[in-house]
């Protein structure tokens, strides 16, 4: 029954196409030998060498990546434990308020958010640095996770863990050696999810950071407003190229896992 | 005992660096500019007991929102938000429901190459998706080059630091927010409706009409607020792509806050934000829990 028209061919080409042809220009241009950005001059891959000479940027990359990694933790652990809370956690007082701040970081404007977290680190007499990216970056990112995560806790079967628990185990065994299994390719998406949102967060990082504490999209956005440089454009190659491999090489984990288990299932139907 | 601190843990996080801080802008943006650290004033001094906080709350008042009452620049500026993210939403929609419909009639082997497809950009970063596009729609761009090379044009389009650029940036960086939800709801979607649909005597356009866009409803409905709602208070994106002459409000609130270090304008720009955006914010919480009773 299930078959392409040419409307939903041409339209998934045009889309992918939308979709691509920017980035595929971008990391074209990186190893353009000139300055300027849009005439071809030669291929030449001197500008990653100067990125890699560029102080400032490599300070920045270090920042982020710190503030990624603690950031991301604390919100897995904060957002798993916000979606345990919200799928299992029964009635309890305040629970539409709750769910109201799980729900609405999701859509906020950034500019609200970065504006309101720096307002309260400012009255609380919390100097802006490294530490304060990270309360920032946590908030917001948690908030994502325990979307994720509630997700697959909603689907999965609740009688495992009450079997647990008639066997005797505390809740929080019945937590850990039942439930996070089951849970954890969401709780490591959820991460993965908190990790990159705070890679690329400009706008909260802005507001939240001090001048000894600037990372990589500050830094970015700073040299990108004055123009377009090769020099930029190595630098995001390079970080879609990470991300292009991290997706790619996930994506293929998960279907040979699928394919291993399919084929042992029909073994064992045999 | 156990539930308690389980729930308390994540509850008291966000009550202290989500609610709390809305609250600290909502007083600040009652209080008065002021040249000192921190700039504005009154400031609580609670050494002093009662009288301290009487003469704090003595000291708030309207007059920053009179200010952006008065003032036509901030008028503009909502207005002119809230008319490019409307219209972006809508441009996204156009172009993102053709993209999901075709991928729920796609073969059933290419589902995950097509799903990675469309998340793949949204784990890429959104600063450089937006920077990629100055390289195409300046005037020296690729864009005009192609155009005038094959003919089409003979003077270099405008596009870059207009609002045009402002709408492709939008579509362009906000597509997977529409696709994915579209494509759940579409996925979900009984087939035996559709043909039972074409049994009774519709052609396919009627049976999509009547058929799939109705049932498609609620991931419409979840697309458009998650393009519309961040939309209205972009930053980047106007400030990369757009001129000088498009207005968001984002944009003001940024300037107000870093190149005129006004607090209390800048808060009181967030406060009338906020106010505009909780209809849509509660309504597409409202829309999210719907589904998840559905589904659970």
């Amino acid at each position: 029954m299930r078959r392409l028209s040419w409307f939903n061919t041409v339209s998934l080409t045009l889309g992918f196409a939308f979709l691509y042809i920017p980035m595929i220009i971008l990391v074209i241009y990186s190893f353009n030998a000139g300055k300027l950005v849009t005439v071809w001059t030669g291929f030449s891959t001197k500008w990653y060498g100067e990125l890699f000479q560029n102080e400032a940027f490599l300070n920045a990359a270090w920042v982020t990546l710190k503030v990624a990694v603690i950031s991301s933790t604390f919100a897995t652990v904060l957002g798993t434990m916000a979606a345990y809370v919200m799928v299992r956690g029964g009635r309890f007082y305040g629970r539409t308020l709750f769910s109201g701040m799980i729900y609405a970081p999701l859509v906020m404007p950034e500019v609200i958010t970065g504006l309101s977290l720096l307002l309260l680190f400012i009255a609380i007499g919390l100097d802006r640095g490294t530490l304060t990216i990270v309360l920032a970056h946590t908030t917001f990112s948690m908030c994502y996770v325990s979307v994720v995560v509630s997700s697959r806790l909603v689907t999965f079967d609740r009688s495992l863990e009450e079997a647990a628990l008639d066997l005797g185990c505390t809740p929080f065994d019945a937590f850990k050696s039942v439930t996070l299994p089951i849970i954890a390719p969401a709780v490591i998406s959820g991460w993965l999810l908190a990790f990159t949102l705070s890679l690329d967060d400009l706008v909260i990082a802005s507001f939240t950071s001090g001048p000894s504490s600037t990372t990589l999209p500050i830094k970015i956005f700073s040299a990108v407003r004055l123009g377009v440089s090769p020099e930029i454009n190595a630098l995001s190659s390079i970080m879609i190229g990470i991300v292009a491999f991290g997706v790619i090489t996930t994506s293929l984990m998960s279907k040979r896992a699928i394919t291993r288990r399919q084929a042992e299932e029909n073994k064992a139907v045999q | 005992m156990r539930r308690l601190s389980l729930i308390s843990v994540p509850y008291l996080w966000l009550l202290a660096l989500f609610l709390v801080p809305f609250l600290i802008v909502l007083k600040i943006s009652l209080s008065d500019t002021a040249l000192a650290i921190p700039p504005y004033t009154p400031t609580l001094d609670l050494s002093q007991g009662w009288a301290g906080l009487a003469q704090w709350w003595a000291g708030l008042d309207m007059e920053n929102f009179w200010f952006l009452a008065e003032d036509n620049l901030y008028w503009k500026a909502y207005l002119s938000s809230l008319k490019i993210a409307v219209t972006s939403t809508l441009l996204t929609l156009l172009v993102g429901y053709p993209i999901a419909y075709g991928m729920t009639r796609a073969p059933d082997e290419w589902r995950p190459t097509l799903m990675m497809l469309v998340i793949l950009p949204f784990w890429t970063s959104f600063l450089i998706r937006v920077y990629a596009w100055k390289a195409i729609l300046s005037q020296e761009g690729l864009l005009n080059q192609l155009l005038m090379n094959i003919g089409l044009i003979s003077e270099p389009l405008i596009i870059l630091n207009t609002n045009l650029a402002v709408y492709i940036g939008i579509v362009y960086t906000y597509l997977p927010f529409m696709v994915l939800p579209i494509f759940a709801a579409l996925d979900r979607l009984d087939g035996s409706l559709l043909e039972a649909a074409e049994d009774l005597g519709c052609s396919r356009l009627t049976a999509f009409w009547l058929v799939t866009m109705p049932l498609s409803k609620q991931g419409i409905i979840a697309g458009s607020f998650l393009v519309f709602i961040p939309a209205m208070g972009e930053f980047v994106i106007p400030a990369l792509l757009g001129g000088s002459k498009t207005l968001m409000i984002g944009k003001v609130l940024w300037e107000e806050f870093f190149s005129n270090r006004d607090w209390p304008v800048a808060s009181a720009v967030a406060v009338i934000l906020l106010l505009l955006l909780i209809i849509p914010i509660v309504l597409f919480q409202r829309n999210e829990e719907k589904q998840r009773e559905a589904e659970g």
